[in-house]
């Protein structure tokens, strides 16, 4: 619990969730909650020092997005408009965020929503979550009037008149309203329904890399903005080679004349100080930004560097003999295209049960030569999940002679197996898995691989699993 | 005295000439005797696209052509990129056509455009042994595109055509600005007395090629190291002695 003194009266400024618990609220005075919980403990609140370390969780989060602002006493404002798909979708980036807010030891909740207003609302009063695009207004009238981030006075005011919640606010004619409780409620009330716009400044870490152009005439073009990308990252390696590094997640922020905002961030595998190729990166992503009246200023951030050491590779009687390929720019625009996690390499994994055979690894993840089992006929293309299929078979162990797969039959003509796989109890498989695999070859020449779910006599049902062919 | 064959072999430089390719374009021989003297390049051209279609029962799911496209990536030296759409990829099967997996980068999206975005910007990439992309849709201008990106960077686009529908199959049929399209179909295999299961056999077909006539062959399926080979009973075909 935190104390702040106003006046001569010491009253609560937070209290833990324990404190809570018992019936301690912000706002009560110190001597009241004393004589409820005799043994409190007590400490003085230092406004500063908390907004110092708000501002440490807000740079902090910038790895998740490049417009963030502290919203002080106890909020961090993150746009994710147009970085959500970097990290699995909204739902996932909620999660993540967390997850890893809450490793910390911090307790935290969030709310991702159209507007900051509804967000901030929807994360102090009500579930927290994400508000569907478009649904702000359902999502904030239930909630209370405190949620419009208004003054004690302002709220209590409401109280006396029987104003509760803020769908009540909303439902009075305007012009009354605004006479009664003022300017600064209309406009809360606006910015938590989505119908006016809030700006939200992003802070820049002290230690990052900027550069940055303002222009006395707007600017809009397509042309134009890659044109000064193009420098800004002419610019911002020059210094970036001063100090010898190399970016490894670079940020662009747009601020248009009308101080609505845009964002694009991209990262790089390896550090980089290729100013063409960091410039590039953006190409696409500029296209998805709307200039609106126009912009103003575009400003390019490094905000997460790495050491970079220059290599010698080409000089007088030196030939470069270096034949590997660096593909650290390609998988650079790859994944500024689709996504971190959607480019990789697949490393082999010493299982024989099919779905375990690959393990997703990083596409630049040094190179180990370890393959598979040599001489493994695998299919090419795997049926997820197996298809059932019906089999005649002369005998009991024997290879069909015949089956129906998607009301087809099929006769087959050769066949090998039984390649029997079993469940792996070393990895701690549960459930008692046997499959016994055949290759089949029908009688127009194509390949199947299906396989039986247990041994015949113990009725074992048949499944289509992959193709060879 | 100018020969026939000369003016022939003089008209053929001013043409290659005219569309833009370079003279003496790589290729690579598929290390099948009547394949290769087939082929204008000796051989599948580098620095081009092409198509590879599968026919047969199960050919939505593209077995055998992800065969044949893996086998000419493997006997090709660099990285390859792979770009998805469908999760249906069998890593380790790959391995039996001498694909490595060390060798293979993935890039996975779910809509037809951005794999044709992934492919070209796997192919301005110089160094990579091959591109591979999984496509149904493919236009004449984004082929064109992709065939101007090939050959500007010398790293050939092998594109594999998917269906999931019989709308989308015949789209395949429609025309696209690749230099070869190719047709596999998998057919019996021959008769172990035994029992079990040889190297399997497909018929491969080239359906257009920029500069040879449409043929079809009968092959051996891709070994370890991804190479087709003639079949012993037929390679001393009558028949076959007279080609060419």
């Amino acid at each position: 619990m935190t104390v702040i003194k106003q006046g001569s009266r010491r009253l609560i400024a937070s209290a833990c969730p324990t404190a809570q618990r018992v019936g301690l609220i912000e706002g009560m005075a110190v001597a009241k909650a004393q004589a409820m919980v005799p043994d409190l403990h007590i400490i003085d609140s230092d406004p500063e020092g908390e907004n110092a370390s708000l501002r440490q969780l807000a740079e902090w989060a910038i790895r998740f997005s490049p417009v963030v602002a502290p919203n002080p006493p106890d909020g961090i404002w993150i746009d994710i408009a147009g970085v959500e798909h970097l990290f699995g979708g909204e739902e996932a980036l909620l999660k993540k965020l967390i997850d890893r807010v809450e490793n910390n030891g911090i307790h935290a909740r969030a709310a991702i929503a159209d507007v900051p207003g509804a967000a901030w609302a929807v994360a102090r009063f009500g579930k927290g979550g994400i508000i569907p695009s478009g649904r702000a207004v359902d999502a904030v009238s239930t909630l209370p009037v405190q949620a419009l981030r208004l003054s004690p006075e302002t709220v209590s005011a409401m109280h006396r008149l029987g104003v509760e919640r803020v769908g009540q606010l909303a439902a009075m004619p305007r012009a009354p309203m605004v006479r009664r409780f003022g300017h600064e409620t209309s406009l809360r009330l606006d910015q938590a329904l989505g119908h006016a716009f809030e700006l939200i400044t992003p802070i820049i870490p002290d230690e990052a890399v900027i550069a940055s152009r303002a222009f006395a005439e707007p600017i809009g073009r397509l042309e134009d903005l890659q044109l000064v990308v193009r420098r800004l990252s002419d610019e911002l390696c020059q210094t970036l080679e001063k100090r010898g590094e190399g970016v490894r997640r670079l940020d662009l922020i747009f601020r248009r004349v009308d101080q609505k905002g845009a964002s694009l961030r991209v990262g790089t595998a390896k550090a980089s100080r290729d100013h063409v190729h960091l410039a590039k990166l953006f190409d696409e992503k500029i296209e998805t930004v709307d200039p609106g009246f126009g912009i103003e200023e575009i400003v390019l951030i490094a905000n997460h560097t790495e050491a970079l050491v220059e290599k010698q590779t080409v000089a007088k009687g030196i030939e470069a003999e270096d034949e590997s390929v660096d593909l650290s720019q390609l998988v650079d625009r790859l994944t500024a295209r689709i996504g971190e996690d959607r480019v990789y390499r697949l490393a082999p994994v010493h299982s024989l049960v099919p779905e375990r055979m690959t393990r997703k690894i990083s596409p630049l993840a040094p190179l180990s030569g370890s393959t598979w089992p040599e001489n493994l006929e695998r299919p090419t293309r795997l049926l997820d999940p197996p298809e059932s299929i019906m089999t005649t078979a002369l005998l009991p162990d024997h290879p069909p002679v015949s089956f129906i797969w998607r009301r087809i039959r099929y006769k087959v003509t050769k066949a090998d197996g039984p390649e029997r796989i079993t469940s792996e109890w070393w990895l701690g498989d549960e459930q008692k898995m046997i499959r016994d695999y055949y290759r089949l070859e029908t009688a127009e020449g194509s390949r199947f691989w299906i396989f039986r779910d247990a041994p015949m006599t113990e009725g074992g049902r048949w499944w289509m699993h992959g193709f060879f062919a | 005295m100018v020969t026939r064959r000369e003016v022939i072999d003089d008209l053929r430089r001013q043409i290659e000439r005219l569309g833009g390719a370079p003279g003496a374009r790589k290729s690579l021989p598929f290390g099948v005797s009547v394949l290769d003297r087939h082929l204008p390049g000796k051989g599948l051209t580098l620095g081009s696209l092409h198509e590879v279609i599968e026919e047969g029962p199960a050919s939505e799911f593209a077995g055998t052509a992800t065969f044949f496209t893996a086998g000419i990536a493997a006997r090709l030296k660099g990285p390859v990129l792979w770009c998805l759409t469908r999760r249906d990829l069998f890593a380790p099967g790959l391995m039996q056509v001498g694909l490595h997996p060390d060798r293979v980068i993935y890039a996975e999206t779910c809509r037809d455009a951005d794999v044709l975005l992934l492919i070209e910007e796997g192919l301005h990439q110089k160094g990579l042994g091959a591109v591979i992309g999984e496509v149904s849709r493919l236009g004449l201008t984004a082929s064109r595109r992709l065939q101007v990106a090939a050959e500007a960077s010398g790293v050939p686009a092998l594109v594999i055509r998917r269906w999931w529908t019989v709308a989308e199959r015949d789209l395949t049929q429609l025309p696209t600005a690749a230099s070869t399209r190719w047709r596999v179909l998998p057919v019996p295999s021959e008769v172990v007395p035994a029992g079990g299961l040889k190297r399997g056999r497909w018929q491969v077909e080239l359906v257009r090629c920029r500069g040879a006539e449409p043929r079809s062959w009968i092959l051996e399926a891709c070994d370890a190291q991804g190479r087709l080979a003639l079949p012993a009973n037929l390679a001393d075909r009558q028949d076959q002695a007279q080609i060419r």
